[in-house]
């Protein structure tokens, strides 16, 4: 957390009205979101749920149509070059440039920061030591692997000391063991900066790294909380049953047990207490109609479902992970 | 140093070690003007007398300046093209969002190209005295260079203008082919002005590239200045030009958005 006195009550990122159309799309529909400092926190949400478009807009590449952002009181289209100083960036697109070494790469960076010299050749040490890779200075980005070079973007997005980092899907295209491996770096990195993180990503269990988490759909903002006070809106167990006729089967258990179904697509969710409670009775009533049943806790795509009423990832069954 | 200065001098650097890290860059901006000056000038040297030019100038002697600044252009489009390059793959934005003034990449980004134009058409020049060209003093280096300067800078900065206008590579290649090549072929580099009728001549001398050539022959070749505008004309168009093109590749740079 920073502590410096004057600023303490000021949010990280102030976010107002915030509304973006592309021609007749409407990808922002009017986001107001603060940002604590020194927290982290997942924007989650489907493809063209808004989050890149949000992500783009806070990193100053997008001028939004209407509405504001403040980045550390710095608003974003009026005094871009004030809150370009507080911001490191990760972009879900690789941005090295691979015919230079890690280094070479590393010192561009810091010079369009305003650091040069000793100072610069420190910092790039110290970046490169914190993601692992001081052994690998020297070498050409394209001579790294996925995960490598992941890691020295956040060392690139990092080397100024900003204040705010940003992060878009930054572990695309990384195997589990990298994944977990970059979200150790990124947290040793926050835990030594203080920084205060926007990650943008479509993975719950990514997600659920946040202090908090807020759920975008259709360039909307349908939850904001801390991953367990979203799930425990959800007050007990999540039941989906796979069913050839959901609405039916949804019908008949409102009419005997006096429960909300949900239908969706070839299943049917209810949200209960003690939800295990429920499972023999409901196979006793309807033998023929249920083909499955999955019992769970409560997931964020549970919560996405109970506020939007569809799932987080299109064809997802179930509340597993995509 | 100042931010903008140290944003400029990065780019820059950036700019020459990724070029000669490409071998494929530097030979392709260098052999296919070499190629050309061979072929045509030992092709066409027979047939050929340039009105103006002094009796016994060779072809070759009389195409060398356009090579010259053929090797310019071609580094310059081989240089910028790849802005095209880092917007797709995503170096440009980084630098973009960075809290720096447009201005200063385009003068980095025009700088390295520069440089890298004046350092190709260098090693072409040193062929000159092969086929008799001399410079006179150390003060027509110090002109010649700064001549070449104003080329280079003019060109590079042209080409950095469409590459930041343009979407794709193929876009640029076909810029290159209907508007840079013909202004290449039209400004007294393989054929004088003098001479040339009609249309064709008055569409050459509103090309602010013969002024250009005019500039270096004159420098190169002092004795076959006949019918070439003066040098300080020359110069001033060339110096005018350079500093409208940085404008407007600055202009076009800041005013798109950031993709």
């Amino acid at each position: 957390m920073h502590a410096d006195g004057a600023g303490l009550t000021q949010a990280a990122v102030q976010i107002r009205e915030l509304r973006q159309r592309f021609g007749q799309r409407e990808a922002l529909a009017g986001i107001s979101l603060d940002v604590h400092r020194g927290e982290l926190i997942a924007l989650l949400g489907p493809n063209g749920s808004g989050k890149t478009t949000l992500f783009r807009i806070l990193s100053t590449a997008l001028v939004p149509t209407s509405g504001s952002v403040s980045i550390f009181g710095a608003d974003v289209v009026r005094r871009p070059t004030l809150a370009r100083r507080e911001l490191g960036v990760v972009f879900q697109a690789p941005s090295l440039d691979r015919k230079l070494t890690v280094t070479e790469n590393l010192r561009h960076q810091g010079r369009l920061y305003g650091l040069h010299g000793r100072q610069l050749e420190d910092r790039i040490a110290g970046a490169l030591d914190r993601v692992g890779l001081s052994d690998r200075a020297r070498e050409r980005v394209e001579q790294l692997s996925g995960g490598l070079a992941r890691r020295v973007e956040l060392a690139k997005g990092m080397l100024h000391r900003p204040r705010l980092l940003l992060l878009d899907e930054p572990t695309t295209g990384l195997d589990p063991s990298a994944r977990r491996e970059f979200w150790a770096y990124l947290d040793a990195v926050r835990e030594e900066a203080g920084a205060t993180a926007v990650v943008t990503t479509h993975l719950m269990d990514e997600a659920e790294r946040g202090d908090r988490i807020a759920l975008l759909d259709e360039g909307r903002l349908v939850a904001l909380g801390a991953p367990a006070a979203l799930k425990a809106e959800i007050g007990g167990d999540v039941l989906t049953l796979e069913t050839d006729e959901p609405e039916s089967l949804a019908a008949g258990i409102w009419g005997r047990f006096n429960c909300r179904a949900l239908v969706l697509e070839r299943a049917v969710r209810i949200e209960r207490a003690r939800g295990h409670d429920l499972v023999p009775q409901l196979v006793d009533a309807f033998p023929d109609a249920i083909l499955g049943i999955t019992l769970g806790k409560p997931t964020l795509d549970d919560v996405f479902v109970r506020r939007t009423g569809h799932h987080l990832h299109r064809g997802m069954a179930g509340g597993g992970d995509a | 140093m100042s931010l903008f200065l140290l944003a400029v001098w990065t780019l820059w650097q950036r700019e020459l070690v990724r070029f000669y890290r490409q071998p494929s860059r530097v030979a392709g901006a260098l052999a296919p003007p070499v190629l050309f000056w061979l072929l045509i000038g030992f092709g066409l040297g027979p047939s050929f007398h340039a009105p103006g030019a002094a009796a016994g100038t060779s072809y070759l002697a009389y195409f060398f300046p356009g090579v010259v600044i053929l090797i310019l252009l071609f580094t310059a489009i081989f240089s910028e093209i790849s802005i095209i390059e880092d917007r797709r793959e995503g170096f440009l934005q980084a630098v973009l969002i960075a809290p720096v003034p447009r201005a200063s990449v385009v003068l980095g980004k025009v700088l390295g190209g520069t440089t890298l134009a004046l350092l190709q058409s260098a090693l072409f020049l040193l062929l000159g005295p092969a086929i008799g060209l001399h410079l006179s003093s150390a003060g027509a280096l110090a002109i010649l260079v700064a001549v070449l300067f104003l080329l280079a800078f003019a060109l590079t900065s042209l080409a950095c203008a469409i590459a930041w206008w343009l979407d794709s590579t193929q876009g640029f290649h076909a810029i290159m082919n209907l508007f840079l090549i013909p202004m290449w072929l039209l400004s007294g580099t393989l054929f004088p002005v003098a001479g040339t009728p009609g249309w064709l001549g008055a569409v050459m001398r509103v090309n602010p590239l013969t002024y250009g050539v005019a500039a270096l022959r004159r420098v190169l070749a002092p004795g076959d200045a006949a019918g070439l505008p003066g040098f300080g004309a020359s110069l001033g168009v060339t110096a005018a030009c350079a500093a409208l093109a940085f404008g407007a590749a600055v202009w076009v740079a800041s005013r798109r958005p950031t993709r």
